[in-house]
């Protein structure tokens, strides 16, 4: 494209110019055969999605496997029976600090602290969690209350079905939080 | 008076009873079958399984869906007009189940000694009395659309009663492209003037024509205008539910079959296979069953494939493209016949 004479100094648009590839006008027979053949393009996709087979996840029966770090239900740890007859063993971790419930944004988490006495050792530190209430009908499921804990003593599982008929049922309560879950869901295969 | 139309070979009167039981019994108990097919096949075409839960395979899907309408409330708008609402739905399902009729599933075998033909009746007009039908078929979602008394059904109506009047001549010009081949109406015999080759290789281009047309007739993706659930709710059948939401959802179904028939008879030689000569009368019916079964599983493709169209472009394709092809196509089979056969 020349420059139109008597106007040098015109702004060429030289490299900055992109040739914009159309589409050919509709209509006309030439149209009509186009969009036979796209048609047929079509139905070769379709078709090759029932070639390809069902991507479909059978929910209840097949469950999508999480990942490691996946944030689902709560679990209240207890130490661990280390095998050096140490007293520890059983005891649960949490010490009723209550940072959880003040890290908690949605503030779902009640603590409510009580003294250990050497005839009743709930805990392995001074105090222990008289009440420890996880409401999850409010609970975002950020993992801050574990990000806060100082003694590992709240940790973030893997299970994600928690619906339940009432609210009242969806306040999990320390029992329950400590308890295994009744059904765990699928872990995620290394690299899967 | 000389008769509009005589029937070739009749039966007995209670033969002809009999065998209108057994046309509608197999006509009602294809649509469920049709019904199921089509949404296990656009799970399919979509990678997904469709209904699996009722039953083993989900097969008793449409049985519980026909439970639930019929189990529904019949209610009607207070801005109805009550007794064409009521028989709006009836109109839809009596032509659909009446073009049933002149299908021919075979020939006339002898069963138990006597004469049967495997078909309603068969008369001398054939192709005419189709029309006819559909023609009417197209007052049940009309009157429906209009009777409801809603915009939306009204909007629906108009366009089915649009979508007839482009498609319905297209279609009509279409088919006489193989009347003209065959030189008669009736449907039997163009069964039988297919004997050497199937009307879809000389009349390719008439049966491209009348499948596009079957389409819109049916009122089918890509031409569901008449009921857009996404602009227009449900178009003609918005206000409708229960029982009467049934019958037109039947009289759909069976149209695609009945379509679907038709298109087997004139095109693809109805019981015929080519190249085999001793075909045995009892595998009649099941040839035709197959073949319909193709067309119904090529509806249900196309559903799954295309966008519906505009409606200005479903306009326009009507007559500028179809239209013409149509006329085009039968003025060249006119004369072809005529140059061969003197």
């Amino acid at each position: 494209m020349s420059p139109a004479p008597g106007s040098a100094a015109r702004w060429s648009p030289g490299d900055d110019q992109i040739e914009v590839q159309r589409a050919p006008e509709p209509g006309g027979a030439g149209g009509a055969y186009r969009a036979f053949g796209e048609t047929l393009r079509g139905l070769k996709t379709t078709l090759a999605r029932v070639i390809e087979g069902v991507n479909t996840i059978q929910y209840p029966e097949q469950k999508v496997a999480v990942y490691p770090r996946f944030r689902g239900r709560h679990k209240l740890h207890r130490f661990e029976d280390s095998g050096d007859g140490g007293g520890q063993a059983g005891l649960e971790k949490c010490v009723g600090c209550s940072l959880c419930a003040a890290a908690c944004p949605a503030d779902c988490i009640r603590v409510v602290a009580a003294e250990n006495t050497p005839e009743m050792r709930v805990s392995a530190g001074e105090r222990y969690a008289a009440v420890y209430e996880i409401n999850m009908s409010r609970c975002i499921f950020c993992g801050y209350c574990e990000v806060a804990c100082p003694f590992d003593a709240i940790t973030m599982g893997h299970d994600y079905e928690l619906s339940d008929y009432t609210r009242g049922d969806l306040i999990f309560t320390k029992e329950m939080l400590l308890a295994e879950p009744l059904d765990a869901s699928p872990l995620r295969a290394e690299g899967e | 008076m000389t008769p509009l139309a005589t029937v070739d070979y009749s039966e007995a009167w209670w033969i002809q009873i009999i065998k209108g039981i057994i046309i509608f019994a197999i006509g009602l108990q294809i649509v469920p079958i049709v019904l199921i097919a089509e949404r296990k096949l656009l799970g399919r075409f979509q990678g997904r399984y469709g209904p699996n839960r009722v039953g083993p395979y989900g097969l008793i899907q449409p049985l519980a869906d026909i439970v639930k309408l019929l189990g529904k409330e019949q209610s009607r708008p207070n801005t109805s007009i009550g007794p064409l609402y009521i028989l709006a739905p009836t109109i839809s399902i009596m032509t659909a189940v009446a073009t049933f009729a002149i299908i021919p599933f075979g020939d006339t075998p002898h069963i138990f000694g006597t004469k049967v033909g495997l078909y309603g009746v068969d008369v001398s007009i054939g192709p005419l009395y189709i029309f006819a039908l559909s023609a009417i078929a197209f007052y049940g979602l009309m009157l429906g659309g209009w009777a409801s008394g809603s915009k939306y059904s009204f909007l629906g109506a108009m366009r089915a009663a649009a979508q007839l009047i482009s498609y319905e001549v297209s279609q009509g010009l279409a088919l006489v492209g193989v009347l003209i081949t065959a030189g008669t109406l009736s449907l039997t015999k163009i069964v039988y003037a297919q004997e050497g080759m199937w009307y879809i290789v000389p009349q390719l281009a008439g049966f491209l024509i009348f499948l596009v047309a079957a389409f819109a007739e049916t009122n089918r993706a890509p031409f569901d205008l008449a009921e857009a659930d996404a602009e227009l709710v449900g178009g003609y059948n918005t206000e409708y539910g229960g029982g009467r939401f049934a019958s037109y959802y039947f009289a759909e179904y069976l149209n695609v079959v009945v379509v679907s028939g038709v298109a087997t008879t004139l095109f693809l030689g109805g019981w015929l296979i080519p190249g085999w000569t001793q075909q045995p009368a009892w595998t009649d019916p099941f040839v035709v069953l197959f073949k319909m079964t193709l067309f119904v599983i090529f509806f249900i493709w196309i559903r799954a494939t295309l966008p519906r169209l505009r409606y200005d472009q479903l306009m326009s394709f009507g007559w500028k493209i179809l239209l013409p092809l149509a006329t085009l196509n039968t003025l060249i089979t006119a004369i072809v016949v005529v140059a061969v056969h003197g």
